[in-house]
């Protein structure tokens, strides 16, 4: 009997959370349509709602891509980036600014948790977070040069690769290394952190350090260019190339982002690309989105959050991939 | 380098500087935005006037609006708009305050290698946060 309530409250509470994501982005398209169409008689970027509408909407979003991204254990900035950017009238520099700042905040709360309790770890983040962090910078410059639509169909593309990693990747919970690798025995990257589901304390050391440095670097490049967290990639290059336990794995990648990410985001705030309409709505709605999130974490079931998180993205990618190809305006 | 319960030394002190850090950006970051929006602190762009330009490229939008980029806008902090930038900047800065903090430790534990990788990467930030690197444009 009560699994039968719990299964009906999860399956409703995923109905119930896609449902208002459709809603609000439904919302959003028609608000843009007009904003779009009000423009070009107009001749200026104007918006057929009041200023104060879209802030709203981008908190109440924003507030559902922190409960999700907890639940589906993807970082807010993959999800912010495609829906805020083929759904709100906002230019998309400011958008990446924007998820640029909001990753890094989100990240910087975790942060001291994480690394306290020994989930996440320094000496295996600060080599990958220097070259991601070169990289991210680079990519950041890039992406500000290139023009939107050119933006768009890659960040289109990425979208749908990420959707297919999303999907095809099984995450090994303690991955088997051999041997560390001699780079990594160097920096002394290994480890012990205490496993509370069952009391053990697990060693863990790495293997393959020079490939995941340079993945890394393409990881960085791709966050710095759009403005999307690098979870997506870094917490499976982490796990399934270099070796690193899942829980070890997800929470050093979720700190990489708060160092990688700061690097790319001053480059978008010295470029003027940061709209503090946009950031702080966009800051505060995942903050309280991800508590939220953190309480569902317990009674929601993953696999399916991930299929309706897939859902979203692919939707999304191709909004942004028809958008840039100018198909979907 | 010592440990307390199993977590370095270094690794804590990190932990500290970055939650003292996290918790100054955020309360600079909303307290300037109840200024901004509140009106208390006039911007320098009206609110009504915003949805003329977000949706236009960064380059055209700093033209428009005759925005400063770089650190140009510290000249404008007075402004509630450019007033919230102080609690990003507070917020992207933590990172560069928590590998400062660091650093003396790596250097004293003799750790060279890691020394060396944490001063790099305080480069790398500063260098970002310089305005040097900020893409194509004015």
């Amino acid at each position: 009997m009560f699994g039968t309530v719990q299964r009906m409250v999860r399956r409703s509470s995923i109905i119930l959370v896609a449902a208002w994501l459709a809603v609000v982005c439904g919302v959003g398209v028609a608000l843009a349509s007009d904003g779009e169409a009000a423009a070009a008689s107009a001749g200026v970027a104007a918006t057929g709602a009041p200023w104060w509408v879209w802030p709203l909407l981008l908190l109440a979003v924003c507030f559902l891509l922190g409960v999700v991204s907890v639940l589906a254990g993807v970082g807010g900035g993959v999800l912010f980036v495609p829906i805020v950017g083929g759904f709100f009238p906002f230019g998309l520099d400011f958008v990446r600014g924007a998820a640029l700042v909001m990753g890094v905040a989100g990240t910087l709360s975790a942060g001291p948790r994480l690394l306290r309790q020994g989930l996440a770890d320094f000496r295996l983040a600060a080599p990958l977070a220097l070259v991601a962090s070169c990289s991210s910078m680079a990519g950041a410059m890039i992406g500000l040069v290139l023009p939107a639509d050119v933006v768009n169909i890659a960040l289109g593309v990425t979208i749908l690769a990420i959707v297919v990693i999303l999907l095809l990747s099984r995450n090994p919970e303690y991955p088997e290394v051999p041997e560390a690798d001699a780079l990594s025995q160097a920096l002394r990257i290994t480890g012990i952190y205490h496993e509370a589901a069952t009391g053990r304390d697990i060693p863990w050391k790495v293997h393959r350090t020079p490939v995941g440095l340079l993945l890394f670097v393409a990881v960085g490049m791709i966050a710095g260019m759009f403005g999307l967290g690098a979870g997506w990639a870094s917490t499976p290059v982490l796990n399934l190339v270099m070796g690193v336990p899942l829980k070890v794995a997800v929470s050093t990648s979720s700190f990489l982002i708060s160092i990688t990410g700061t690097s790319a985001a001053w480059v978008y705030i010295n470029r003027g690309a940061v709209l503090p309409v946009l950031v702080v709505p966009s800051v505060i709605g995942v903050m309280l989105g991800a508590r939220l999130g953190v309480r569902l974490l317990a009674r929601a079931k993953p696999s399916s959050i991930r299929s309706v998180v897939a859902g979203l993205l692919l939707f999304s990618g191709v909004r942004a991939l028809l958008k840039g190809l100018g198909v979907w305006n | 380098m010592a440990e307390k319960g199993g977590i370095s030394e270094v690794q804590e002190r990190y932990a500290r500087v970055l939650l003292a850090g996290k918790r100054a950006g955020l309360f600079c970051l909303v307290v300037s935005f109840v200024l901004y929006l509140s009106g208390w602190c006039a911007p320098h762009i009206p609110l009504a006037r915003l949805p003329d330009y977000w949706g236009l490229p960064v380059e055209e939008y700093l033209a428009a609006t005759g925005s400063p980029a770089g650190w140009g806008w510290l000249a404008l902090a007075g402004h509630g708009d450019f007033m919230n930038l102080a609690g990003i900047a507070v917020l992207a800065g933590a990172t560069v305050a928590c590998y400062l903090s660091v650093l003396p430790l790596l250097v004293r534990g003799k750790d060279r290698s890691y020394a060396v990788i944490v001063a790099l990467e305080v480069m790398v930030l500063l260098l970002a946060a310089s305005g040097i690197l900020k893409g194509a444009g004015p």
